[in-house]
């Protein structure tokens, strides 16, 4: 077996990255600029013995991945904006009940129905908290097709570890482009299986945790008797809903697995750091404008870094806080008035953190980043 | 007076150690659960191989008394998870328990689609005509002229007959019976449970805290009285005859008992053509 | 080297295949890297239709075409539209039955790919005479490597024609070239 090279749009290569990891199991409802992955797995899954159905609506999608993961398969659905939000109580379901599961959000312009077909990323706040109460999940934003292959495989591979939800942040631009995508031979991607109890069903305790704060997951029929709920819970799983003392050991550690963990999950490009005075911040498309504009700015003689994020959430902050006093001015571009922003400001202190926004509709072009670059660095 | 018992006959079913429950005197949600219990008692079906999934509210709560694989779920979303878990798992059987507020209200969308589909799942619904656990509001479910606390002058809306929406919408087993048919609820339940895919089982449930109360039947013996002196068994009748309203007869019985394909067994069909 | 590429004419045409193939030849069968992005939005409609593909040895960071290096057009409208757009010195290949060329344009490589199509009964493979037309003129991808990408993306009762259609187009290329 060797290396297969494709030509995938990222739709598509994130599909295929999909049932490389595993997955068995596709909910979905469609929705621009997404739909090409329910179309893909509509095909492909029933081929290697997978399951599609297409649902009502969002909140369907996500309640039924959620319900297919209990039955033990890994599960996906794929939305865009409108569809996302629908998703957010699910999504939080999910956080509560530690049910892996991979939520890929294809970015198209906002608020509200926006334009559905152009290119937006103002879901990363959304991404993150967007579901009610305090919790914490992954999000990967892929820059490529190989990308989306790669990092749908990654997120699965997260998303069993840690027993947490995980979102692809794709955007419309990566989700349409066609690229050449190396595919390994299946021996050769690496993939997770989420953990599984090793004691007695007596013994059990479903929401006890183990190694990196996960608990061991039984799923249905398998004669462990679990009782999942959205309330929370103790260790037995059973509700305990006016005890302060047992909600802050339970979310302390939904948030914990995640925070403390980040080191693990924690996946960037980074260019040209060493002699940097000015770095460059940016995620999946817009950061394929910076790479290029960073690259002539360095021939020009500027000494710019770039910081390509592929884990956005959790956020970096141990390395941010580590380069924080080597970097004189910070620069983020995205396609968004200003979210990843303000982390990069919580991490490195406000006064020198930079913004190029786009509010959706286009992407930036390596001119206008280019021309920021140089107003930055000459501090104009 | 405290009740003193050692054990329950269905306690292999249950988490005993979850009891006593939260339901308040006079509730039919015990008589419901109990001819659940009997139901897969009488037809031997493993608790390892059963999954019940609920929603929010306080049928929503029976998942969590049952010592089987069991999901309490977001408000509405019991059926699409349901779904999920079902086409996971297509040897386990898989029944939703949850009221009708949250499986005709917030969750009716998941419901008629479930049944079009002919999703292979028991849906059994407890209808109090009330939200009972927020307080007793207004319900799709509530009859007309009926006092909720967010219909203080009476309902103006007219209310959803079940059985007929279930059938409109597909599901090949419909029934209604109220916590006093115990016997015929508890066969009702085990046909339910015998069904090839999307059967149904309304089961009218008093509600004397937040729904009695207000509507001339405080107690769970005026309701339970209520329903004897207006239900009438008419098997096979077409369902859209059968609404429901205040001082009109209870018209109970199976409405609705045919076959067609499932979601499941096409869904099967399709991955070994597709396989080959 | 960053060569990029636009397609331009009007909806029918098989504009976005066209760029959809030379980016699967380059990827797929002449080992380089190529992105293709279809045009989704207001210009995917209304009887515009473009596609863009970059072509390079190296790792290709901004996807997107701005000023083409070459432009292959098939209508006025997107002659009219795109070739203000064209690089100094930059390609301009034309199906010279539907353009009407303005003066200025320097050496414009021009061919009846319609006309070609027509005589061959198949008015709809025009596409396919104008990609060996294209693949002739400008070498940027090998003839063997677009006709693989051509045969993988027809259906096979269509693949003889669309054969014979990539050659006679390749064939008017190699002429011009040697003009």
């Amino acid at each position: 077996m060797k290396m297969e090279v494709k030509f995938y749009s990222g739709n598509v290569a994130a599909a295929e990255g999909a049932i490389a990891a595993g997955c068995r199991f596709f909910a979905g409802y469609p929705i621009t600029p997404s739909s090409e992955i329910a179309e893909y797995m509509s095909r492909r899954l029933p081929q290697v013995g997978g399951i599609f159905v297409q649902m009502e609506d969002e909140l369907a999608s996500m309640a039924a991945i959620l319900g297919a993961s209990w039955g033990g398969l890994k599960t996906m659905t794929a939305t865009s904006g409108p569809g996302f939000s629908l998703m957010q109580e699910n999504i939080g379901l999910g956080a509560m009940t530690e049910t892996p599961c991979v939520v890929v959000n294809v970015q198209r312009a906002g608020p509200s129905t926006g334009m559905p077909t152009l290119v937006g990323q103002g879901d990363v706040m959304q991404s993150r908290w967007g579901s009610h109460g305090d919790y914490e999940l992954i999000a990967l934003s892929p820059s490529s097709p190989q990308e989306c292959f790669d990092l749908t495989i990654r997120a699965f591979n997260l998303a069993e570890e840690y027993r947490v939800p995980t979102m692809l942040l794709m955007d419309e631009s990566t989700a349409h482009m066609y690229e050449k995508v190396v595919v390994p031979p299946a021996d050769k991607i690496k993939v997770v299986e989420r953990k599984r109890p090793r004691v007695a069903p007596e013994k059990y305790l479903p929401f006890k945790p183990a190694r990196n704060m996960v608990p061991p997951m039984a799923c249905a029929g398998e004669g462990y008797r679990v009782h999942v709920t959205g309330l929370t819970h103790d260790e037995r799983g059973y509700p305990q809903t006016t005890d302060p003392e047992v909600q802050e050991k339970l979310v302390r550690r939904l948030c914990d697995k995640i925070r403390k963990n980040e080191r693990k999950m924690r996946d960037m490009e980074i260019l040209h750091m060493d002699d940097a005075e000015l770095a460059l911040i940016s995620f999946g498309i817009s950061a394929r404008s910076s790479k290029a504009a960073v690259n002539r700015a360095r021939k020009k003689g500027y000494k710019v870094a770039l910081i390509r994020l592929k884990t956005i959430w959790p956020f970096p902050e141990e390395y941010f806080e580590k380069i924080a006093d080597d970097i004189k001015n910070f620069l983020v571009v995205e396609i968004n008035y200003g979210q990843l922003k303000y982390e990069v400001e919580r991490n490195v202190g406000k006064g020198r953190v930079h913004h190029l926004p786009k509010f959706g509709g286009a992407v930036h072009t390596p001119e206008e980043i280019y021309a920021k670059i140089k107003e930055v660095y000459n501090g104009n | 007076m405290e009740i003193e018992a050692k054990h329950h006959p269905m306690d292999k079913y249950l988490r005993a150690d979850r009891i006593p429950h939260i339901w308040c005197p006079g509730c039919g949600l015990g008589t419901a659960l109990n001819c659940f219990l009997y139901a897969l008692e009488e037809l031997n079906i493993d608790p390892d191989n059963l999954a019940v999934v609920s929603g929010i509210g306080c049928t929503g709560r029976i998942a969590g008394y049952l010592n089987v694989d069991s999901y309490h779920t977001t408000h509405g979303r019991a059926i699409p998870f349901a779904t999920g878990l079902k086409l996971a798992k297509p040897d386990m059987k898989v029944v939703v328990f949850s009221g009708d507020g949250d499986l005709f209200a917030i969750g009716g969308n998941h419901f008629i689609h479930a049944a079009r589909r002919n999703m292979d799942m028991t849906v059994l619904c407890v209808n109090n005509y009330n939200y009972g656990m927020t307080g007793g509001q207004l319900a799709p479910t509530t009859p007309m002229e009926a006092r909720t606390t967010t219909s203080p002058y009476g309902n103006l809306e007219h209310p959803f007959n079940l059985c007929h929406v279930a059938a409109a919408s597909g599901a090949v087993y419909v029934a209604r019976w109220t916590t006093l048919h115990v016997r015929r609820l508890k066969e009702s339940i085990k046909e339910a449970l015998n069904k090839k895919g999307f059967s149904f089982v309304e089961i009218l449930s008093p509600c004397p805290t937040a729904y009695g109360r207000r509507n001339r039947s405080p107690t769970g013996l005026d309701m339970m009285k209520y329903y004897q002196e207006h239900s009438v068994i008419k098997h096979g009748i077409d369902p859209s005859e059968a609404d429901i309203e205040i001082g009109g007869d209870i018209i109970v019985g199976k409405f609705v008992d045919i076959e067609k394909p499932t979601f499941n067994e096409m869904v099967k069909e399709l991955i070994e053509k597709a396989r080959k | 080297m960053r060569v990029e590429i636009k397609f331009g004419g009007y909806g029918g045409q098989g504009i976005i295949l066209m760029g959809n193939i030379t980016a699967r030849a380059a990827v797929l069968y002449d080992n380089k890297n190529a992105i293709f992005t279809p045009s989704y939005g207001p210009e995917a409609r209304g009887g515009a239709a473009s596609s863009n593909v970059v072509i390079s040895d190296d790792e290709i960071d901004y996807p997107y075409v701005t000023h083409p290096d070459i432009l292959v057009v098939m209508s006025q409208g997107a002659y009219e539209k795109f070739a203000p757009l064209l690089k100094d010195g930059g390609k301009l290949i034309v199906d010279e039955d539907l353009v009407k060329l303005k003066n200025g344009e320097g050496d414009v490589a021009k061919v009846a790919a319609t006309r070609i199509a027509e005589e061959m009964g198949k008015r709809i493979v025009a596409n396919i005479v104008m990609l060996g037309f294209f693949t002739g003129v400008t070498k940027i991808l090998s003839y063997e490597a677009i006709k693989k990408a051509v045969l993988a993306a027809v259906p096979e009762r269509f693949r003889e024609l669309n054969e014979e259609a990539l050659e006679r187009g390749y064939k008017k290329g190699i002429e011009w070239q040697k003009e």
